[in-house]
């Protein structure tokens, strides 16, 4: 196990900032416990977005979210990205660093989306090289999130949920767990939701991700522009009784609403959490 | 198939949909069309986000053309999507050869989004120059600084765009233009400069020195108006914010 501190087990209610928001967050006193932030929307050399950060920074703790590591490819991580990240990580001290269990990248194609990976010994030994290679070059330990996905391989030998508690284990690595994309997958592959839960490891989930998905052609779809369903706030209320409290943001890319709905859904899961976890 | 091989086929069906990998990475098309189509849709959608102005101008039938093209022959390779709108440029002058209007808004879109996040430098300070050795200055011109030498009026078409007003058809200049975009504060900006006054910037940057541009002011209008006219850039880079570091200042 490696010797990197912990992330904070509880840090609250927050959103993810969203350039729509900007001016409330920079202008107006917003009451959340943090705020979320795309690290690679920040990992640049200077201009506007380094400087609204840091503003909002003196205001709110911000968590850094990557979608570019991609930890499960299998000829390594790009040093170029550790670095930037690093950068941002000194600059901003964040109260979590995470990323995606997926893979976006091999040899010097990237495809910028997150890409599902089999659940197997192989991968699981080359993620867990890739997540101690990020720890130690960042100094701490990360967060890292199940994705939502539309392609099972046929013959991985483990679970989603299994390949996660062993990633935890073998890395000191915590969860973010997005509770959609465990909606999402379950309905296109046909698992149990809340097996799923039960089957993660409880005392490696940081942080949780609430969102909205589309339904597709015959698939649901991750798209982060609808406002949480009921589904999947009864996976979060399930989670959190599991899980005690555990920092929960209301997770939206697109069609982005004025920042009174999302405040209302976080006030709901702020009450959901609250009796959930007593 | 190890993680090696079903991450190749992986690249390979999302950027040439070759069916033979995608028989072998799943039986059930449809999650693989998922992943094709948000692969697509993400790099086009970047290009919209990126080349505003070139899209309305074009209009959307022939910037999804020219964008399809661009995926087709540019895979990805920065961690950032925000570089994926390099070489665009290029992909206009095989697209639509004989335009280079178009090629020229691309250069302006480009270097606005790049100026936009370069990296920070401070303005020079004018109070410093009052202790600045001339003869052996070395000027340091702002990061996010772009030149080009532009053929057509994409300057004026970019502009009326940008203000949301009619855009002048194209045409060609009637001698080339020299064109800067630079940022100010935090507002990239785009200016189209006067022949002598761009080459007066091109030459001051790649030499680095002010008696360098002095001599060669002097050689083209004289000594008195040379000097005054170096002194005049000088100061118009320094109000532009174009100017960020002044070496060889003597301390007071």
């Amino acid at each position: 196990m490696p010797a990197h501190p912990s992330p904070p087990t509880f840090a609250g209610y927050g959103l993810g900032l969203r350039r729509e928001h900007y001016r409330d967050f920079l202008e107006t006193h917003v009451p959340v416990d943090f705020v979320e932030v795309i690290s690679e929307n920040f990992m640049v050399a200077g201009g506007q977005p380094l400087d609204i950060l840091r503003r909002v920074r003196e205001r709110h703790p911000v968590a850094l979210h990557g979608v570019s590591m991609s930890i499960g490819s299998a000829d390594g991580l790009r040093r170029d990205y550790l670095v930037r990240l690093k950068a941002l990580v000194a600059a901003v001290d964040p109260l979590y660093v995470s990323d995606h269990l997926s893979w976006s990248r091999i040899g010097r194609f990237n495809s910028h989306d997150l890409l599902p990976l089999p659940y197997t010994d192989e991968a699981l030994d080359v993620v867990c090289t890739n997540i101690a290679r990020a720890q130690d070059a960042l100094g701490r330990a990360l967060l890292f999130e199940n994705p939502s996905s539309y392609l099972a391989f046929a013959g991985a030998p483990m679970t989603e949920w299994e390949f996660l508690a062993r990633m935890c284990e073998r890395t000191g690595c915590g969860l973010l767990l997005d509770v959609n994309n465990v909606y999402v997958s379950a309905a296109n592959h046909g698992f149990d939701p809340f097996a799923y839960l039960d089957g993660i490891p409880a005392q490696h989930v940081r942080q949780v991700h609430l969102a909205g998905h589309s339904q597709g052609d015959g698939l649901l779809i991750d798209t982060h522009d609808q406002p949480v369903p009921d589904g999947v706030w009864a996976l979060y209320a399930h989670a959190v009784a599991r899980c005690g409290p555990v920092a929960t943001m209301i997770e939206r890319d697109a069609d982005i609403p004025p920042l009174s709905e999302l405040l209302a859904e976080l006030a709901l899961a702020r009450r959901l959490g609250l009796r959930e976890a007593a | 198939m190890n993680l090696n091989m079903m991450q190749r086929d992986f690249r390979r069906w999302l950027t040439t949909a070759d069916m033979a990998c995608a028989h072998r990475l799943a039986a059930d098309r449809r999650g693989l069309d998922v992943y094709q189509n948000n692969y697509r849709v993400q790099l086009m959608g970047c290009l919209e986000a990126t080349y505003p102005i070139l899209r309305t101008f074009i209009g959307d039938a022939a910037f999804r053309h020219a964008a399809a093209v661009h995926i087709q022959r540019n895979p990805p390779r920065a961690w950032t999507l925000d570089a994926y709108g390099a070489g665009v440029e290029a992909t206009l002058r095989t697209v639509f050869p004989d335009n280079p209007d178009l090629h020229e808004l691309a250069w302006i879109e480009w270097s606005l989004a790049t100026a936009f996040v370069a990296r920070d430098a401070a303005p020079l300070d004018p109070a410093r120059l009052a202790h600045a050795d001339w003869d052996r200055a070395r000027l340091g011109f702002a990061p996010s600084l772009h030149m080009a030498r532009l053929t057509t009026n994409a300057a004026d078409i970019w502009s009326a765009l940008q203000d949301g007003i009619e855009a002048p058809e194209a045409a060609m200049l009637p001698a080339p233009a020299g064109a800067i975009v630079w940022r100010r504060g935090h507002v990239a900006r785009l200016r189209v400069l006067a022949a002598a006054d761009f080459e007066a910037l091109q030459f001051a940057r790649a030499e680095g020195s002010f008696g360098a541009l002095c001599t060669r002011l002097v050689e083209r209008l004289g000594a008195d108006d040379g000097i005054a006219r170096a002194g005049a850039l000088l100061a118009e880079w320094i109000g532009n914010e174009l100017l960020t570091r002044v070496s060889g200042i003597r301390q007071s």
